[in-house]
């Protein structure tokens, strides 16, 4: 178990270094920074200082070192748009609105798709399968930002239910995360229902029936205990699409966390912010990525074990 | 199992060519239909169906509603705040979704067809590094990627490209080495090495042809997932520049205007489930029939 | 031991699964009886009914395709396809349970070996944990997995086949059923340690009175285990009685071919049921004696009707449908 979390911890190192020499090439894509952060009237000898304080004149080698070591300090530079701030400070002050939007939407699906992936597969091939099977569909056909402005359209404009956009309580969040996880709904309900049928078919489950088993604790506990596992190396990837996703969805309801931020910096062309918020991303991703094995190894002994 | 029950791998390529007619015969009808009247009939035909210019309109024409909803048939799905026809925008909105998709695919799917098939059949250090690069570029959420490329060199028709083909190597680099792993320790391709084939001959004649269905498989299952991205890439402004027509920037522009004109952004998006749901369905019919040990994707 | 009333008695019992080619009865009015401490065997080929009415007994048969449509199943007095599905899961463990062919996968991957003999006992008595967690480890005691206290910790992947199939033993005898169907508990075991297992069923049954009703098509077994036998053909019971007068007196042409296909250790095991042709397709089956086609004493009437069952003049109960008894000195049952 530990060597099996260990070997995971550092492979999620390596990705972190791999996605941070990205991050740095695409900088080295966008010309030098010294143009776009000094002031316009800036002469010849503020550019050579700052090229200088940068380390802008060794090599690229060197160079990225030098914005790694920077970077595990958090500090990724000034920002552009918002003058006096810095990029990382940006985003970690608009991280939370994104979790929380994030969060709330992966739980809500999860609670979704799980129990209609199990109940679609107890009683497959009747209207209730059919039914998942179309919202499945759905799901994976609209794209999350026409779904969004449609909910908008249908629930805040014309029945005003809930609020348009913008961060606010419980009600705030109900049109953005089911914008932002229909489509993860889809996917785990298909994964769900497909690993429910393979666990169903299986001889322990034969024999838990066998026991006098209650069928509720047979589908929901021996069964599902199984089949969640199929589904859960897949949370990985849901969870983050999710994030991702909340570039699009935050953007749809002005709701003002990070990928709000990462809009407005690149309409501000602010690279400093946009490379802060890949970085973040990719953190939370891997980080996501890593609960979700150590997760995994503990529903799953045989991994345990090895 | 004998000779009789299992086709050769040599025997099932040249059975499913045979079959062409009947398995097309097969397909089902309605999201065939959907496709050729949404996506492939306007793509190509735009220029001369469409009934209005797509780019510039006509301003006394502005925010007409659709026909049934107080409009009139000039602009059967009403107009936008510059006077242009949603319909004929669509139609040319088309060709965006179909040449991205298209091009995509096909960079994406050979560069990741060649690292796959290359990881699979030489295994040892080339996998080592090929299927570390997938891990990485999976780990690299795509619209990230679009974001600073945005940024550092502009949105364009090449840039949604760019991430497209880095979101799909991955995927089938991924896959067509699992086929390559299995293909390689057949008795066939064991026949083929005791004969003195080179590795290009190998790899060309006997191991491609029977990862085809697979590769086949995949592209069909990724149309749609392409279109989805591109559409949110330019809605975000990040993909194709204005003012080209396509289906995620109609959406854009409709949005700040859904109160009072929803049709700008509905049908656009319409048009993008409509084909997405297609393009899904045909993928599944496809999977069953050419690959159905795919299941799980 | 004939004055013991059976535990279980079986009459009539009718299966139907709907399959693409139509309706089949898969089990097709199949009686028996088995006393306390008696061991039944259920002979036949794949495909003869016999997994089909030993799930039918727990009223497990495979949702919605299968279904039991006709006769009884009287278990200590009590009328099983009546009860209620609420009243059949206290049955089921408590008074019937049952040992499935492969132990490497009728365990639960993802729980431990306790817990799992923890919940076949707490299913059917509510006690403190302790309580439960004591009488599992005396369960797998019972059917001596070595150092119990220890393994109730283990998972199933950590064990080796025979000790899973002791595991899947202590499941189903945790509650002290009455009745233990065993369909084929040994099929996947190596030689020796299917011995031991056979052995370690012997035993229990020794001490507790269990009885058994073991599915195989493996005759070497039923003549070590069994003290009656069924052999069934195409969902029905062909022969039936006890199993040295079975051995020793083959009524059923089928029955005749079954033993003396038995293999002896030096004997191929290819050879295994040398009998011409195919058991009948269920949805396409003779109407007469469904074995005719195959029989090689088969004469017209065989092939017009269904031979009425015949008892042996020895009064053992051993009884057999076949026309070949006709005028002999064997009589028509009664029932």
């Amino acid at each position: 178990m530990q060597r099996y979390l260990l070997r995971r911890v550092f492979q999620s190192l390596l990705a972190m270094l791999a996605i941070s020499v990205i991050a740095f090439a695409l900088s080295q894509l966008s010309g030098s920074p010294v143009d776009s952060m000094l002031p316009q009237d800036a002469g010849p000898e503020e550019a050579e200082r700052l090229t200088k304080l940068w380390g802008l004149d060794r090599p690229v080698h060197e160079q990225y070192f030098i914005f790694l070591g920077n970077a595990l300090q958090g500090n990724l530079g000034q920002s552009i748009k918002w003058q006096g701030q810095s990029a990382m400070g940006l985003v970690l002050e608009r991280l939370p609105a994104t979790l929380q939007l994030g969060g709330f939407a992966i739980i809500v699906s999860t609670l979704i798709a799980v129990p209609v992936g199990v109940i679609a597969a107890v009683y497959k091939n009747t209207p209730f399968d059919a039914f998942g099977k179309i919202i499945a569909l759905l799901g994976q056909a609209m794209p999350n930002f026409w779904l969004g402005i449609v909910l908008i359209w249908i629930f805040a404009v014309h029945l005003k239910w809930l609020p348009t956009s913008g961060r606010g309580g419980l009600s705030h969040m109900i049109l953005p995360a089911i914008a932002m996880g229909w489509f993860q709904v889809a996917a785990l309900m298909r994964l769900t229902r497909s690993a429910m049928l393979e666990v169903l078919d299986s001889e322990y489950v034969k024999l838990a029936r066998i026991k006098g088993v209650p069928e509720w604790r047979v589908v929901w506990v021996h069964a599902l205990r199984n089949a969640a596992i199929v589904p859960l190396t897949y949370f990985g990837l849901i969870a983050g699409s999710i994030f991702t996703g909340s570039v699009v969805i935050e953007t749809v309801f002005a709701w003002p966390g990070t990928g709000l931020l990462a809009i407005d910096a690149i309409r501000g062309r602010d690279f400093p912010v946009v490379q802060a918020v890949v970085l973040t991303f990719a953190g939370v991703f891997i980080l996501v990525n890593l609960l979700v094995d150590t997760l995994y190894a503990y529903l799953d002994p045989r991994i345990r074990y090895k | 199992m004998t000779d009789t029950t299992q086709p050769t791998p040599e025997q099932a390529v040249s059975r499913s060519k045979l079959g062409v007619v009947a398995q097309l015969r097969s397909l089902p009808m309605v999201p065939v239909f959907i496709l050729v009247f949404i996506l492939i009939v306007p793509a190509l035909a735009a220029d001369w169906i469409a009934p209005h210019n797509p780019i510039t309109g006509r301003i006394p024409d502005r925010l007409q509603p659709p026909v049934f909803f107080g409009g009139t048939w000039e602009y059967p799905l009403g107009t936008d705040r510059l006077g242009r026809d949603i319909l004929s925008r669509i139609m040319h909105g088309a060709k965006v979704s179909l040449s991205v998709s298209i091009v995509g695919i096909i960079f994406g799917g050979v560069l990741g067809t060649i690292l796959g098939l290359i990881a699979g059949y030489f295994r040892g250090w080339a996998d080592a590094i090929i299927m570390r690069l997938v891990d990485i570029t999976m780990a690299l959420p795509s619209i990230l990627l679009a974001l600073v490329l945005a940024v550092s060199v502009g949105p364009s028709f090449q840039t949604v490209i760019a991430v497209v083909v880095f979101v799909l190597w991955a995927l089938y680099a991924r896959q067509v080495r699992g086929e390559v792993l299995s293909i390689r320790e057949r008795d066939f391709v064991a026949r083929a090495r005791v004969s003195g084939a080179s590795h290009l001959r190998i790899i060309f004649r006997h191991i491609l042809p029977n990862a085809a269905n697979t590769i086949v498989v995949l592209a069909t299952l990724q149309v749609g997932s392409v279109i989805l991205l591109e559409a949110g890439l330019s809605f975000l402004g990040v993909g194709i520049p204005k003012p080209t027509p396509a289906w995620g920037l109609m959406v854009a522009d409709g949005r700040q205007l859904i109160v009072s004109a929803w049709w700008i952004a509905f049908f656009p998006g319409l048009a993008i489930t409509l084909t997405v749901l297609a393009l899904n369905l045909l993928g599944d019919w496809m999977r069953d029939r050419l690959d159905p040990k795919m299941k799980g994707l | 031991m004939h004055q013991v009333a059976p535990v279980i008695e079986v009459q009539n019992l009718e299966t139907r699964i709907d399959t693409k080619m139509g309706p089949i009865k898969a089990v097709d009015g199949v009686s028996f009886s088995v006393r306390p401490g008696e061991t039944l065997g259920i002979v036949g080929e794949s495909g003869s009914g016999k997994s089909v009415t030993a799930l039918s007994l727990l009223r497990l048969v495979p949702k919605p395709a299968a279904k039991i449509v006709g006769g009884a199943i009287i278990l200590d007095g009590e009328d099983i396809l009546t009860v209620s599905e609420t009243r059949m899961r206290d049955i089921r463990g408590g008074k019937i349970s049952m040992i499935l062919q492969d132990p490497q996968t009728s365990l639960n991957p993802v729980f431990t070996i306790g817990s799992q003999v923890v919940e076949a006992i707490a299913t059917h008595l509510k006690a403190a944990q302790r309580e439960l967690l004591n009488r599992a480890v005396e369960a797998l005691r019972h059917v001596r997995v070595a150092d119990p206290k220890r393994r109730v910790e283990d998972y199933p992947h950590q064990m080796s086949g025979g000790m899973k199939q002791r595991v899947v033993g202590a499941i189903a005898l945790g509650s002290n059923p009455k009745v233990l169907i065993a369909d084929e508990p040994t099929t996947a075991l190596d030689v020796t340690i299917q011995a031991q297992y056979l052995q370690l069923l012997k035993d229990i049954q020794a001490e507790t009175g269990l009885a058994i009703i073991f599915i195989t098509h493996d005759f070497g077994v039923v003549a070590r285990m069994c003290d009656h036998v069924a052999v069934m053909y195409a969902g029905r019971v062909v022969e039936q009685g006890p199993v040295q007068e079975i051995f020793s007196n083959p009524a059923h042409p089928y029955t005749k071919a079954l033993l003396s296909s038995v293999p002896s250790v030096e004997e191929d095991v290819e050879r295994l049921y040398s009998i011409r042709g195919q058991p009948p397709a269920f949805w396409d089956m003779p109407k007469g004696c469904r074995f005719a086609p195959r029989c090689d004493q088969a004469m017209s009437k065989c092939e017009a009707d269904y031979p009425p069952t015949y008892e042996s003049p020895a009064g053992t109960q051993h009884c057999a449908s076949c026309w070949a008894l006709e005028d002999t000195e064997w009589t028509p049952s009664r029932s």
